[in-house]
């Protein structure tokens, strides 16, 4: 079969892998591994990953994490007679892969004719090509003493006043690399490189408690190196993070009404993820999550024809942004990734569905077939999923609010099975009146059903209120995983949404 | 071949504690933990098998201790001697040059105990190539969903003072959905180490009888109070959060516990609630990531009370407290909640008029220090008037505290349990489930 090379500079794959073998002495050639495998299958494909992470946490000015961990394996997946098969192990020893190979092709055969759907080679592309995340300060300058020397001063920082009860600074790395190799000729070499921070004071004064973070947990995850962690603004990040923990100790308790609700960038996040990329999934919608993580209430005739939202509501799925947490070059099965419309103007264009999906619901997808690791098989996932910005400066948006209330920050998150009906809690919120941001509100929770909720975006900030964050916790599939997605948002503000407080529902 | 798999893993994990341990120097104390297995994942939709595959895993936890610091390091362990010995002699250097950079550690616990365990249990699980045959021959006209997950589950722990554990079992737990052409389901679950086909056709009759139920319009119950009964799989996820934010002691001590008002009296649950934390059952082990031996049943809330929060030994350190035995995260293990008076054939008529909800889903806290969760009715959830069931219902979202459900409003418990497995596998198979019974509820807060 010929090799076909999409998107990134086309490399010679034995350069790639003899590189490989040398740096990684337990990973061999991975061609040359392919080749030696006997199975009699119509297509063979082995996806190897090998992940290099640190954790380090600082609690307390006392350490509570200084951790590494070598994650490192391989999945071999067969066609045999149009049903894919795999077996996953984490010794690259030959004669363990090859057992590997054993049991994906035993799996195979047992399925066949219990099959979902007949599939094609054409579900696992030939593809060459490489990608490596942006990085300007490795992920090896600095030492764990560096890094623990980094988090105890973030403590002290964050501990603004003795009411800090708690302080909590984390860093983790990753060092990802996935490699493709098939019998149809695909070489794809991947590396990522990731770096999370996580800040958080919790103030306490008698029975009220209350906890700021850095945007929420681990949102700070981006793909670069240590300047992704070490910004100009991070002193003053923290020390602002410990004083909004204690402002918010005397703060009111955020009302219940209905009214207009503006979102920081932080909580999009979450509304985002929550309520446009996990319906969007196709195989929510063909029903292969529903004993998991549920199904979908968008419907594959909505493709094309659904008002998702209001016309100022338009949703990329964009794995090309410098330093977003999912940007990739191909996607774990070899689709070449493009930046796609999810909705465009309100509209439902396309759905988040790999080339299996694709082809079984014949709805349009994107290259979005992930792994957690080389352990678990793809399924359809997010990657960077992002709403384009508005023309609304955010003067002019608050401006425009007689009465509303602008909250920032998750740290509640529920919706049902198909993603209708759903409650989120934010950290921390203001009063806007008359045009005005004025008092701090505490405990702030607002609930809404999706298409209510997003046909009822009114304004959409412009470029300069866009900021883009990541969470590495995305939890879905059977057997589970936990992926890393990116999600970037202007401010945007919601009109006639229900909020309300802590204590009585 | 599995469980030969198994074996290779623990003559090396045993070889590795042995060989490790012969490099430490005088001042230096070390623990090794590995999680394996060798695991099918078999997934199913539409009664057809959607992806089906196996893995052999094993990681194995290094943490080095020394001068009052400490690290870990988490590598591969493959069974393949060269491969592992590699990775751990790596492992102990790295940890060797990271550690005199690192911060004191005041809470440092060293391993200090004597405990030894082995513990096989050995099942009678399918072999791979006949899964898709045994779960879906069953199943033929159904829209059925769901994922069989089986093989041998291994956890060891080994350390510097000679302390030496090791559990396996072959278990498998199938996890499944049935569907009406409208998209109403019934959740089911078949958990065990020996199949017997007679009792999956058992589990399958009884949620065939749930799904005719569900044929029929669903009725839309305004958002509201409402007397409500918890089936046992609906307790189960309530009591889901009692391992996040719960009955840790360090979340309590650090203010990430819903049950400080518990802990300081100024709330109760009703006496008709006890939890306790029960190994006798077997289906996880009983040892901690110090190598000490849980006993095998911690009284936790006793009717109403807290009597003993979850303490492992570094909480303990930090907070002058007792340890019993808890594990890292201080999460629920082997979790056993009492059960009542409440005839099974008296659910109804007991309940009256109200809601009959059969699971929950997607639990979060909403309000944290009052105990308050959100989550959403799922799966085959019914309105009852007088004793009987009139409909199923679109599903509603609740937001309630669980001062008021398991306390003041708590009417009854079931007299008896059900076994409600654990079908987690983030990173690997999780172990064990919870034991629980049904409640009744009254007026229980829906918002939506």
């Amino acid at each position: 079969m010929a090799i076909a090379g999409y998107g990134g500079d086309p490399v010679d794959p034995l350069v790639v892998f003899n590189l490989v073998s040398a740096l990684n002495p337990m990973i061999p050639d991975l061609t040359q591994l392919l080749q030696s495998l006997h199975v009699d299958a119509d297509w063979i494909g082995l996806r190897a990953m090998r992940e290099v992470s640190t954790r380090r946490s600082v609690r307390r000015q006392h350490p509570t994490h200084n951790g590494t961990r070598l994650d490192m394996g391989i999945m071999v997946e067969v066609v045999v007679d149009g049903q894919l098969g795999y077996g996953a192990t984490n010794s690259f020893d030959r004669d363990d892969v090859q057992r590997a190979a054993d049991q994906a092709h035993l799996q195979a055969i047992a399925a066949r004719q219990w099959g979902l759907h007949a599939c094609t080679t054409s579900v696992r592309p030939p593809v060459v090509g490489h990608y490596r995340s942006p990085c300007a300060k490795p992920l090896d300058v600095l030492t764990a003493g560096d890094v623990n020397d980094i988090l105890l001063r973030l403590c002290r920082h964050l501990t603004v006043s003795s009411q800090v009860v708690q302080a909590i600074a984390t860093a983790v790395t990753r060092e990802i690399d996935i490699w493709l190799v098939s019998s149809s000729g695909s070489d794809v070499h991947q590396t990522l490189s990731v770096v999370e921070g996580h800040l958080s004071a919790t103030a306490e004064d008698g029975a009220i408690i209350q906890q700021r973070s850095d945007h929420g947990y681990l949102a700070h995850s981006y793909q670069g190196g240590w300047e992704c962690f070490l910004t100009d603004d991070l002193w003053a990040r923290s020390q602002h993070i410990g004083e909004q923990a204690v402002e918010l100790l005397t703060a009111e308790e955020c009302p219940t009404l209905k009214t207009t609700l503006v979102l920081a960038p932080d909580q999009m996040m979450l509304q985002l993820h929550e309520s446009v990329g996990h319906p969007l999934e196709l195989d929510r919608i063909l029903g292969d999550e529903r004993n998991y993580a549920g199904g979908s209430f968008v419907k594959p005739q909505d493709f094309g024809r659904l008002a998702y939202g209001s016309p100022l509501m338009n949703v990329v799925f964009d794995p090309t942004i410098d330093g977003e947490l999912a940007s990739y070059q191909f996607d774990d099965i070899g689709a070449p990734a493009q930046r796609q419309y999810l909705i465009r103007s309100g509209t439902l264009e396309r759905g988040l569905g790999s080339l299996e999906s694709q082809e079984r619901l014949r709805v349009r997808g994107v290259a979005c077939a992930r792994a957690t690791s080389w352990n678990r098989p793809p399924i359809d996932r997010m990657a960077n999923i992002n709403l384009e910005p508005g023309s609304t400066p955010l003067p002019e948006l608050i401006a425009q609010i007689d009465d509303g209330i602008y909250m920032e920050t998750n740290r509640s998150w529920s919706i049902d099975d198909q993603r209708y009906k759903f409650q989120f809690g934010c950290e921390y919120a203001k009063r806007i009146e008359q045009g005005q941001i004025t008092r701090t509100l505490r405990n702030p929770n607002y609930r809404a059903t999706t298409p209510e909720f997003w046909h009822s975006l009114r304004l959409v900030g412009d470029r300069s209120t866009w900021q883009h964050y990541g969470t590495p916790l995305c939890g879905k599939g059977e057997p589970n995983q936990l992926i890393w997605v990116g999600h970037g948002s202007p401010v945007c503000a919601f009109e006639q949404v229900d909020v309300f407080g802590g204590g009585a529902a | 071949m599995m469980s030969t798999k198994a074996d290779q893993l623990e003559l090396v994990f045993r070889h590795l504690v042995t060989a490790l341990g012969d490099r430490l120097h005088a001042h230096e104390h070390m623990s090794l933990e590995l999680t394996g297995e060798q695991s099918q994942f078999v997934r199913f939709n539409r009664a057809k098998v959607r992806q089906i595959g196996t893995v052999s895993d094993g990681q194995v936890r290094l943490t080095l201790m020394a001068d009052q610091r400490t690290g870990y390091y988490d590598l591969p362990l493959t069974g393949i001697w060269d491969q592992d010995w590699h990775h751990a002699q790596a492992a102990l250097d790295t940890l060797r040059r990271e550690l005199p950079q690192l911060p004191v550690d005041p809470y440092l616990v060293l391993p200090s105990g004597t405990a030894n365990s082995g513990e096989l249990y050995q099942g009678m699980i399918p072999a791979p190539r006949d899964v898709p045959d045994l779960v879906l021959a069953e199943v033929a006209g159904l829209d059925f969903a769901g994922l069989y997950a089986g093989g041998r589950v291994v956890r060891g722990y080994g350390d510097s003072v000679g302390q030496y554990h090791w559990f396996a079992t072959d278990s498998f737990t199938l996890d499944y959905s049935l569907f009406t052409t409208d998209g109403q389901a019934v959740k089911g679950t078949y958990a065990g180490s020996h199949w017997q086909p007679n009792r999956y056709t058992a589990r399958l009759d009884q949620a065939k009888q749930q799904l005719t139920r569900l044929a029929q319009p669903r009725k839309t119950v305004p958002a509201g109070s409402y007397r409500t009964y918890f089936a046992p799989a609906a307790i189960a996820e309530l009591l889901s959060m009692f391992s996040w934010g719960g009955i840790s002691e360090a979340a309590l001590q650090r203010g990430d516990s819903a049950f400080r008002l518990l802990q300081t009296g100024e709330q109760r649950l009703s006496p008709l609630f006890t939890l306790s934390e029960d190994f006798s059952h077997g289906l996880v082990p009983r040892f901690n990531q110090l190598g000490d031996m849980t006993p095998v049943h911690v009284p936790l809330i006793v009717q109403g009370e807290l009597v003993n929060t979850l303490v492992n030994a570094r909480t303990a350190k930090e907070y002058g407290k007792v340890a019993n035995g808890a594990n890292g995260g201080e999460t629920l293990r082997s979790p056993d909640l009492r059960p009542g008076n409440l005839l099974p054939d008296h659910v109804l008529s007991t309940l009256d008029t109200g809601l009959y909800v059969s699971n929950l889903h997607y639990l979060n806290w909403s309000d944290r220090p009052t105990g308050r969760i959100t989550g959403m009715t799922r799966y085959a959830c019914f309105w009852v008037e007088a004793g009987q069931m009139i409909a199923p219902i679109e599903n509603l979202r609740f937001d309630e505290s669980l001062y008021r459900c398991f306390g003041s409003h708590l009417v009854a418990l079931t007299q008896t349990q059900d076994f409600v497995p654990e079908v987690g596998s983030y990173e690997h198979r999780d172990l064990g489930g919870m034991w629980v019974p049904g409640a009744i509820v009254d007026d229980f807060v829906y918002t939506l």
